[in-house]
């Protein structure tokens, strides 16, 4: 007996972080993932892990810290504007998060809900029916509201599964817009104004004082700051909801509901949980915007702001509070910056640069294709400016230097070429996703090209599609290349 | 009672390209268990390059070729086009993610439709295109005909139907009757076994890619004979197909064709003795109660979830 001796721990490197107590619910393989990513790379794996070890509010204090102090730096109403939007999507995105990262229910329905808060807002708070609740009570009325209208729509989500449920939450959006568009006649009564929707809604007023919504003919920043106030209470709200109890339970639904239910967990009762809360957010969204258009209109609503949404949520991390952050932050600029030429064109081509780069890395075959393409775009320019000057003249002020040099843009584009041109850089971009080695850098320059050309010529002087168009894009990229986002965590799945 | 025959008359012929679609639908879900989003813009698309051939061949007036001809050429062109579209899509966009979390793929089909609607707005602008089917051989497909009752049915009609069905008739002996509908049904009831059996599923999911596709490249043809087509009309319609394939029973072929009609109808009936405002409203709220009380639709058959 006396030949038992205890076993010897292993060896431990002496610089090496002691191991973390064992952390419940979480395999040891699955915790250890991000040390094994961290000894692939050294140097950032020690950033990584200081920049971990930071609070989250101490992050949320620097984050909003800054986010104040931009209108001390930036006196443009219009760039003020913008943030104030921004920080609105920031507080729609979270409330995705908790339904689609947390909760792992797909709702394609949930800028009805902002849209619900919207009318609320606007039906009580305006001189439609004569009735002027104070804000006082009815923000807090109108977010209860549009919980409770979440917690319907979630009702059938006890019966429903996946693709049923995403479906049915779309068609309760297109319900909302339809009784929107067509509420100016619900049985004689007009109750949402119709297409023209409610206007001259008033203002956010606390205890009898009116916040104006312009100052001196600008935006006026006192919304922007009450929209930080309402990110930071949602953000830490949600924060401490799903360190509780009950957000480990969503967490558990999504990843795999059967198995939350069998472990006795009240399924039917969290997935509504979730759809409430998440609507809530989105409805309490929707009435500070109201009070600061002073109208709503059934469009604001659509499909298409829904998409954006997502795109958000996505790009950021599914699953990630920051990744929703961040991905409010870079959509909403993208965005804007897509409607200013200048600028659109100048991300452009950061975009193709940076995009090239990262495919070949620094080697002899970036230096191949940058110099292909660039002499593939004068030769073409030199052949189309030696037939007519008309066809490379449309340029003028418009793209700088250099870039005149290159890229094709005729005074008077014909339909058909841009319509041609669109379609071959798409079967361009797929055959280059396809082919490999030496033939993928002949087919590259050729696109690059037929891209630059298709952005100078179609897209800079259609802002509106291409931004939809370039979203649609990131979305299909983005759950091929990344599922998990900038910030979300990698799924690691052991089968 | 004539109203009456002539709103059924409305509806069967909606009800049909509403049936096509939602047959899309069905055969891509049962083959793939996802729900393509991306299928009501491919029909959008049908519908151009049906606008498109048209216009080459010399506009609905004046056409180089005699009708039936065109009819044909139009409706194969869409139907061509279509597949070709439907493939791509699916090698591109929905191939990477076939072993993803069921969310990727869902997502991925949002991020084609949206591509798909913003990029033909613009190369094409978002106002409406017209077939001016009126004017086909001088508009006797609309003299023509025969009364039902006190109503007009004009031939054009009678062929937009008559062609729905042939195209329904044709998919059944496919799905029912050939190696690769046996493949495809093998491979909709049991994705591993079916692969492990030896059936090549990349060329089963294809097949089910240009079928679905195909149908609704000729959807598209129809509904734009009917009413002008633009670039938003997909999103709306391929709700509408979703529902018919919901009401029929998704993964049932019967399903979908008699879920179409009855949608189609419905839509026609609110239309007529309600009003057009909220014929919308009318078809969410048939689906969302279906999907209340009854997921598997008319003629589904229920999912057993083993553990």
């Amino acid at each position: 007996m006396s030949e038992l001796t205890p076993p010897t721990p292993p060896p431990v490197d002496p610089g090496a972080e002691p191991p973390a107590g064992p952390a419940v619910g979480r395999d040891e393989w699955v915790a250890r993932e991000g040390e094994r990513r961290a000894a692939r790379h050294p140097w950032i794996g020690t950033v990584e892990g200081r920049l971990r070890r930071v609070p989250w509010w101490a992050w949320l204090t620097l984050f909003v810290a800054a986010g104040a102090l931009m209108p001390a730096f930036e006196s443009s109403g219009y760039v003020r504007l913008v943030a104030f939007e921004t920080v609105i999507y920031m507080v729609l995105a979270l409330g995705l998060n908790l339904i689609v990262g947390w909760a792992g229910l797909l709702d394609l329905g949930y800028i009805a809900y902002f849209g619900v808060g919207s009318y609320v807002y606007a039906i009580f708070d305006s001189p439609k029916f004569g009735f002027h609740v104070p804000t006082i009570v009815l923000i807090p009325a109108a977010t209860i509201i549009g919980a409770l209208v979440g917690l319907c729509v979630g009702l059938p989500s006890r019966r429903l599964s996946g693709d049923y449920l995403a479906i049915m939450t779309l068609f309760f959006l297109e319900l909302f817009e339809t009784v929107a568009t067509n509420g100016n006649q619900i049985f004689g009564h007009n109750i949402t104004g119709g297409s023209f929707g409610i206007s001259n809604v008033s203002p956010l007023s606390f205890f009898g004082h009116r916040l104006a919504v312009e100052h001196q003919g600008i935006f006026a920043v006192s919304y922007y700051y009450i929209a930080i106030v309402m990110f930071v209470i949602i953000f830490v709200t949600l924060r401490f909801a799903n360190l509780s109890r009950t957000g480990r339970a969503w967490r558990s639904l999504r990843e795999d509901t059967l198995a939350a239910e069998v472990m006795g967990m009240p399924v039917n009762w969290l997935k509504l949980l979730s759809f409430a809360t998440g609507a809530g957010v989105a409805a309490l969204a929707g009435t500070v915007t109201t009070a600061l258009n002073a109208s709503v209109y059934p469009l604001n609503f659509s499909p298409v702001v829904m998409i954006t949404i997502y795109a958000m949520v996505i790009l950021g991390g599914i699953g990630s509070q920051w990744g929703a952050v961040l991905g409010a932050i870079l959509i909403s600029v993208l965005l804007q910056v897509l409607q200013n030429p200048g600028q659109a064109r100048a991300l452009f081509y950061l975009g193709v640069i940076v995009g090239v780069i990262a495919m070949f890395r620094f080697s002899l075959r970036l230096a191949a294709v940058v110099a292909a393409t660039a002499v593939f775009g004068v030769v073409v320019h030199a052949v189309a400016a030696s037939y007519h000057h008309s066809w490379v003249d449309g340029a003028h002020g418009g793209v700088a230097g250099v870039l005149g040099d290159w890229v094709v843009v005729p005074v008077q584009l014909a339909p058909w070429v841009g319509q041609v041109a669109y379609l071959l850089l798409l079967i361009g971009m797929l055959c280059v996703t396809q082919l490999r080695g030496w033939l993928r850098i002949v087919a590259l320059p050729p696109t690059l090209y037929l891209a630059g050309f298709v952005w100078e010529n179609l897209m800079i002087p259609n802002p509106g599609p291409a931004r939809y168009i370039i979203l649609g894009l990131l979305l299909i990229v983005l759950m091929i290349v990344r599922p998990n986002g900038l910030l979300g965590e990698r799924r690691v799945e052991i089968t | 009672m004539q109203f009456f025959i002539q709103l059924t008359l409305d509806g069967l012929t909606v009800g049909s390209v509403y049936a096509l679609v939602a047959l899309g639908y069905t055969l891509i879900y049962g083959v793939l268990k996802l729900l393509n989003f991306a299928h009501g813009d491919v029909f959008m698309v049908g519908s151009f390059i049906g606008y498109g051939v048209l216009q080459a061949l010399g506009g609905a007036s004046d056409p180089m070729v005699p009708v039936w001809l065109l009819l044909l050429l139009v409706t194969g062109a869409a139907m061509v086009g279509c597949s070709v579209l439907g493939v791509v899509i699916e090698r591109f966009a929905y191939r990477p993610l076939r072993d993803a979390p069921r969310i990727a793929p869902l997502i991925s089909a949002l991020g084609v439709s949206f591509f798909l609607a913003n990029s033909m707005q613009l190369l094409f602008g978002a106002q409406q295109f017209n077939y001016a089917s009126y004017n086909l051989s001088g508009g006797a497909l609309y003299f023509r005909g025969f009364d039902l009752d006190g109503v007009h049915v004009p031939l054009l009609r009678i062929i937009t139907i008559g062609a729905a069905v042939v195209l329904m008739v044709i998919l059944w002996f496919l799905v029912n009757h050939t190696r690769t509908g046996k493949a495809m049904r093998a491979t909709s009831f049991d994705r591993e076994a079916a692969s492990m059996l030896g059936i090549d599923i990349d060329h089963v999911i294809v097949f089910t890619f240009v079928l679905g596709s195909a149908l609704a490249g000729a959807a598209g043809v129809m509904f734009a004979l009917r009413v002008p087509t633009f670039a938003a009309v997909g999103f709306t319609t391929g709700l509408k197909g979703f529902t018919a394939a919901v009401i029929g029973g998704i993964g049932s072929i019967p399903g979908a064709m008699v879920g179409g009609i009855l949608l189609g109808c419905a839509e026609s009936y609110t239309a007529g003795y309600w009003t057009t405002a909220w014929s919308d409203l009318v078809v969410f709220t048939i689906l969302i109660l279906f999907m209340i009380f009854r997921p598997r639709g008319l003629f589904g058959r229920v999912d057993i979830r083993k553990v």
